[in-house]
C-alpha cells in the first residue's frame, strides 16, 4: 500500500539533526545564501546536547594563559590513544575558542573569571582548566543560543520528522524520505547536500546516559547509502552514571564532580585511582593523595589527580574495583566532593546534579557521596569524513558531530564533544553549502525509491501475528549490554554477532498495534533497524581489533599493539552485504609530531 | 512491589477517555517509568513525549493527578496505591493523541522576540561581563521550555481567544533575559507591550508555582517587565527615579 500523496520538500542543503552539530550547520549554511530545512526528530531544543553538562573544551587561555591550541591538541590526541585523525584534531583545538566567542555574542551567558571573561573548569585529559561552561548545564545554554539565533536566519524547521532513507542520483545524494512522527504521513526531501548531524548510537545499550533518539540512524543511513563508518568499535562508557534506583541507572553524573573537587573511592573509603595510572600518564598523573590535592590550586607545581584521568581509564578502574568486591551496596563505587567542598560551591557549581540526586535518588550531595558506575555514552566511530570539509565517501553527503568518526580517536575527551559539534557543524554546513552552489545539473529523485520506502515503513502496521517491538528492542539491549560492553572477548563477541542475526530475523516479522498518528509503538519498530545495523558494525569492528585501545577493551587482548594503532576498522556495504577492511590513518607531519616529543 | 492503577487519556482529537491501568512499581520510578512500563506491555501504542529523562529537556509534561509536572521528575512514592492516579495530556495546548500535545504554539511566539542586538566590543574584540551582572539572566536560562507555566496561564489555559495577543511566561522570561543582557543595546517596549501583551498577566504567580526549575518568573521577570511598561509612559518619572535611585513600584 504506497502512499503515493507524500508531501515534498526542496532545499539546497537538508540538515538531519537538531542538535549542536545540526543547528550550527544549518545557521552556517544559511549565512552563505542557500536555502536550508533542518529535520528533527524531536521538538526543536529538545536534542541529546541539552543533556551535555560539564562544558565546551577550548583552549581560550582564560584561567592559565599556558594554554593554546597545540596544547588542546596533543591532549586530544593523547586522550585517543593517538588514533585520531590528526586533522580533525587539529581543526577542533584551533577553532574551538572563535566558536566559543561566537556563542557568546549569539547570546551565551558562560560563568565569568574575576575580571569578567569566560570562566574554566578542569575535566579529565585536559592540561589546564579548560572547559567554558555554565554551572553544569551548558548543554542547555548551547542549544538554546543556537536554537534561538537559528530561528532568525530563514532556515525552515522540520520538527519530530525522522528519516528513514537517503536517496541517491546515481552516485551523488538527492534527498532523503522519511515520516512525520505526529500524524504518521511520509515525506520527501529533495536536496542538492545533505549534512547528517543524528548523534550516537547509545540506545543500542540497555545502561546508557542517551535518551531514545540516540538509534544510530545516521549512521544506518550513511552506511545503506554507501559510505564508510570507521572506528566503530570504540564506544564510550562514560564512569560515572547514576546507579540507583533502577529506573535511572545510567543517567549521566558530570565529570565537572571530579573536575571541581570530587574524589572516587571504594568501600573501604580508598581512593582507589591511585591503583590505576597507566604507564602512558605516569609522567602527567600525582602518585599520592597530597600532590593531587595540591593540583587543584598550583598546577605549575603538581601533578593532576588519577580521579581526572580520561574517561576510559576511570570507567575500567570503577569496573575492576566493583569485580573485586570493593564496590558500593547498589553496585557501583562512590563519588565524594562533599568532605572537599562547602555546600554552597557544590550547589553553584553543580545545580543539576544536586538537583538530580535530590529528586531522583534522595541523596543529598552537599552532605553525602553520590554512588556511580559506568554508563555508555558516546560513539567515537562514525561515517568517515574529510577533515576540513567534513564530506562523506558519498557525493554531497556531509556529516558533523558525534555521527562522524575520527576526530576523538579511540577515546573522546570530556569537553570535547560540545566543541567538535561547533567546529565541524559549521564546517559542515559551510561545505553543503559550497557543494550545493556547485552543483551543476537537474536534481532528479527516482519515484520508485520513494514508493519502496513508503511501503517498507507502513509494513509494521498491516502485519498479523508477529513481534512486539519493544521486546526486540529490549533483547537487543541486553545483548549489548552483557556481550558488547566495556570489556569484551572474542568468543562473546561471536556470540553477540550470533544473537544480532536471530534479532534481525525477529525484526523482520514486527507487528506494530494501533494507527499511524503519534504511535511510538510504530516508532520504535522503524528504528530497530538503525539499532540493529549499528549494533552490528559495532560487534563486528569489535571482534576485528585484536588488542585493547581506549574505548575497546578486549580482556583477551589485554594489551595496546602498535600495529593496530597504524589503522583504522572500516565498514562498508558492498551488493548488500557488510563488508570489513582495516586501512592506514592519515600521516601526521613532522611539525605536528615533534609536539608530543617536546614534554614528559 | 507495590501496584499502582494508572488512570491514563487514551484519544485524540475526535475522542478519548481516561483508561485505567495496573501496574507494578519498583522503588525510586517516576511516571515516566510506569508509562513506559504499560506501554511495553499493555498499550504498545500509548503516546508520550519524552526524551532525556533525567529534568533536562522539558518534553514530558503532562497533568499528574490535576498538577502539571514533568513525569520524569515525580516518584511514584507521591502517590497512594489506593488511589488511581490520573495522567493527562497538558491542557492549553490542541491534543494530538494520548498524552501528546501540539506545543507549535510556543515555538511560533519564540520567533516574534526581536533578538539580541549588541553593543560594540573591547578593543581586543571580546566581551567582558561581571557574574554579578549576569546572574539573574542565568537563573532565565536554566528554563528547560517544558512549557508548564503556559499550561497553567490562565491568560491562555481558560482563554483559547487570547493566544493571539499574549505570549506567556515562557516567553516574558526569555525577553527579560535579553532586556536585562548586559550587552544588549535593543528596545523591546512595544513588543511587550502591543505584541507580547504582558498587561495581560494578572501576577497570580501559577507560573512560578509549576516551574521545574524553580525560576521566579513572576518576580523576577514578568513584574520587571510590567515596571518597564509603566515607566516608558513617563519618561520624566523613569528619569527621576533613575536619579534619585529609587526602585519601582509593581504597576
Amino acid at each position: 500500500m504506497a502512499n503515493a500523496d507524500y508531501e515534498t520538500h526542496e532545499h539546497d542543503v537538508i540538515v538531519i539533526g537538531a542538535g549542536g552539530a545540526g543547528l550550527r550547520a544549518a545557521i552556517e549554511a544559511a549565512a552563505q545564501g542557500v536555502s536550508v530545512g533542518l529535520v528533527c526528530k524531536s521538538l526543536l531544543g529538545k536534542a541529546h546536547t541539552v543533556m551535555a553538562e560539564g562544558g565546551i573544551a577550548a583552549a581560550l587561555g582564560n584561567v592559565w594563559p599556558e594554554d593554546n591550541w597545540q596544547v588542546h591538541f596533543r591532549d586530544t590526541m593523547r586522550g585517543g590513544k593517538m588514533l585520531n585523525n590528526w586533522r580533525m584534531a587539529q581543526l577542533h583545538a584551533q577553532e574551538a575558542p572563535e566558536r566559543v566567542l561566537e556563542l557568546e555574542r549569539w547570546g551565551a551567558l558562560f560563568d565569568r573569571t574575576k575580571d569578567g571573561r569566560i570562566l574554566q573548569r578542569d575535566f579529565g585529559g585536559h592540561r589546564y582548566a579548560r572547559l567554558a561552561h555554565v554551572g553544569d548545564r551548558t548543554g542547555l545554554e548551547m542549544i538554546r543560543t543556537l536554537q534561538y539565533h537559528g530561528i532568525h536566519q530563514g532556515i525552515d524547521v522540520y520538527m519530530e520528522c525522522t528519516i528513514a532513507r537517503l536517496l541517491k542520483d546515481g552516485e551523488r545524494v538527492s534527498g532523503a524520505v522519511g515520516y512525520w512522527r505526529p500524524h504518521g504521513k511520509v515525506v520527501l526531501f529533495k536536496a542538492k547536500a545533505i549534512v547528517l548531524a543524528t548523534g550516537g548510537i547509545g540506545k543500542a545499550w540497555k545502561i546508557t546516559s542517551n535518551s531514545w533518539e540516540y538509534t544510530g540512524d545516521g549512521h544506518a543511513l550513511a552506511l545503506w547509502a554507501g559510505a564508510d563508518l570507521i572506528d566503530m568499535e570504540f564506544v564510550q562508557f562514560h564512569p560515572t552514571g547514576m546507579v540507583w534506583p533502577p529506573s535511572v541507572r545510567g543517567i549521566l553524573v558530570t565529570e565537572g564532580v571530579r573536575g571541581d573537587g570530587g574524589m572516587l573511592k571504594n568501600n573501604q573509603g580508598e581512593r582507589f585511582m591511585f591503583n590505576y595510572i597507566p604507564e602512558f600518564f605516569k609522567g602527567e598523573t600525582a602518585d599520592n593523595e597530597e600532590e593531587a590535592d595540591r593540583w587543584y590550586d598550583d598546577k605549575r607545581n603538581n601533578r593532576r589527580t588519577p580521579d581526572l584521568l580520561p574517561r576510559d581509564e576511570v570507567a575500567r578502574a570503577i569496573n575492576a574495583e566493583m569485580k573485586a568486591g570493593r564496590g558500593s551496596p547498589h553496585g557501583g563505587v562512590y563519588l565524594d566532593i562533599a568532605s572537599r567542598r562547602t555546600a554552597d560551591y557544590i550547589r553553584k557549581r553543580l545545580p543539576s546534579m544536586y538537583h538530580q540526586f535530590k529528586e531522583l535518588a534522595g541523596v543529598d550531595i552537599t552532605k553525602e557521596p553520590m554512588e556511580v558506575g559506568p554508563t555508555c555514552h558516546y560513539v567515537m566511530g562514525g561515517v568517515r569524513v574529510d577533515a576540513d570539509s567534513t564530506a562523506a565517501t558519498v557525493p554531497g553527503l556531509f556529516a558533523a558531530g558525534e555521527v562522524a568518526g575520527g576526530m576523538h580517536g579511540s577515546n573522546r575527551l570530556g569537553g570535547n564533544s560540545l566543541s567538535d559539534l561547533l567546529v565541524f557543524g559549521r564546517r559542515a554546513g559551510l561545505h553543503a553549502a559550497l557543494y550545493a552552489k556547485d552543483f551543476g545539473g537537474a536534481l532528479t529523485v527516482d519515484a520508485g525509491q520513494v514508493d519502496a520506502v513508503a511501503r517498507e515503513l507502513v509494513e509494521p502496521l498491516a502485519r498479523v501475528g508477529g513481534e512486539n517491538p519493544y521486546a526486540i528492542q529490549a533483547d537487543l539491549q541486553e545483548t549489548m549490554q552483557s556481550l558488547v560492553g566495556l570489556i569484551r572477548t572474542e568468543r562473546e563477541l561471536e556470540e553477540a554477532l550470533r544473537k544480532l542475526e536471530a534479532l534481525k530475523a525477529r525484526a523482520k516479522r514486527v507487528r506494530v498495534e494501533g494507527g499511524r498518528t503519534y504511535n511510538p509503538g510504530w516508532h520504535t519498530a522503524l528504528d530497530l533497524r538503525s539499532l540493529l545495523a549499528v549494533a552490528e558494525c559495532c560487534a563486528l569492528a569489535a571482534l576485528e581489533r585484536k588488542e585493547s585501545r581506549g574505548g575497546h577493551t578486549r580482556d583477551d587482548h589485554p594489551y595496546t599493539d602498535d600495529q593496530w594503532g597504524k589503522v583504522n576498522v572500516v565498514l562498508r556495504l558492498k551488493n548488500g552485504t557488510l563488508q570489513l577492511s582495516r586501512e592506514p590513518l592519515p600521516e601526521m607531519p613532522g611539525e605536528l609530531r615533534a609536539l608530543f616529543q617536546e614534554r614528559k | 512491589m507495590p501496584t499502582f492503577t494508572m488512570r491514563i487519556f487514551r484519544g485524540d482529537t475526535a475522542r478519548g477517555e481516561f483508561r485505567d491501568y495496573r501496574v507494578e512499581a519498583e522503588e525510586g520510578m517516576v511516571v515516566l517509568d510506569v508509562i513506559h512500563r504499560v506501554q511495553a506491555t499493555q498499550a504498545p501504542d500509548l503516546a508520550v513525549r519524552w526524551n532525556c529523562k533525567a529534568g533536562k529537556c522539558g518534553s514530558c509534561s503532562a497533568e499528574v493527578d490535576g498538577r502539571p509536572r514533568l513525569m520524569c521528575m515525580t516518584r511514584m512514592e507521591l502517590f497512594s496505591e489506593r488511589e488511581p492516579v490520573t495522567v493527562a495530556p497538558i491542557r492549553a495546548f490542541p491534543l494530538i493523541r494520548d498524552l501528546v500535545t501540539d506545543v507549535s504554539f510556543n515555538f511560533e511566539k519564540a520567533k516574534t522576540i526581536p533578538p539580541l542586538r549588541l553593543k560594540p566590543p573591547e578593543p581586543d574584540g571580546t566581551y567582558r561581563m561581571m557574574q554579578e551582572d549576569i546572574d539573574r539572566i542565568q537563573e532565565f536560562h536554566k528554563c528547560i521550555e517544558c512549557f508548564l507555566c503556559q499550561d497553567v496561564c490562565h491568560v491562555i489555559r481558560d482563554h483559547e481567544e487570547n493566544k493571539r495577543a499574549f505570549a506567556g511566561p515562557r516567553v516574558f522570561i526569555k525577553v527579560a533575559s535579553l532586556e536585562m543582557h548586559p550587552l544588549d543595546t535593543r528596545d523591546r517596549t512595544e513588543f511587550v507591550r502591543a505584541t507580547a501583551s504582558v498587561g495581560l498577566c494578572n501576577i497570580t504567580k501559577c507560573c512560578t508555582e509549576v516551574c521545574p526549575e524553580g525560576i521566579h518568573i513572576t518576580d523576577n521577570a514578568i513584574i520587571p517587565l510590567k515596571e518597564r511598561m509603566a515607566d516608558s509612559f513617563d519618561p520624566i518619572v523613569w528619569l527621576l527615579r533613575k536619579f534619585r535611585g529609587q526602585t519601582t513600584q509593581p504597576a
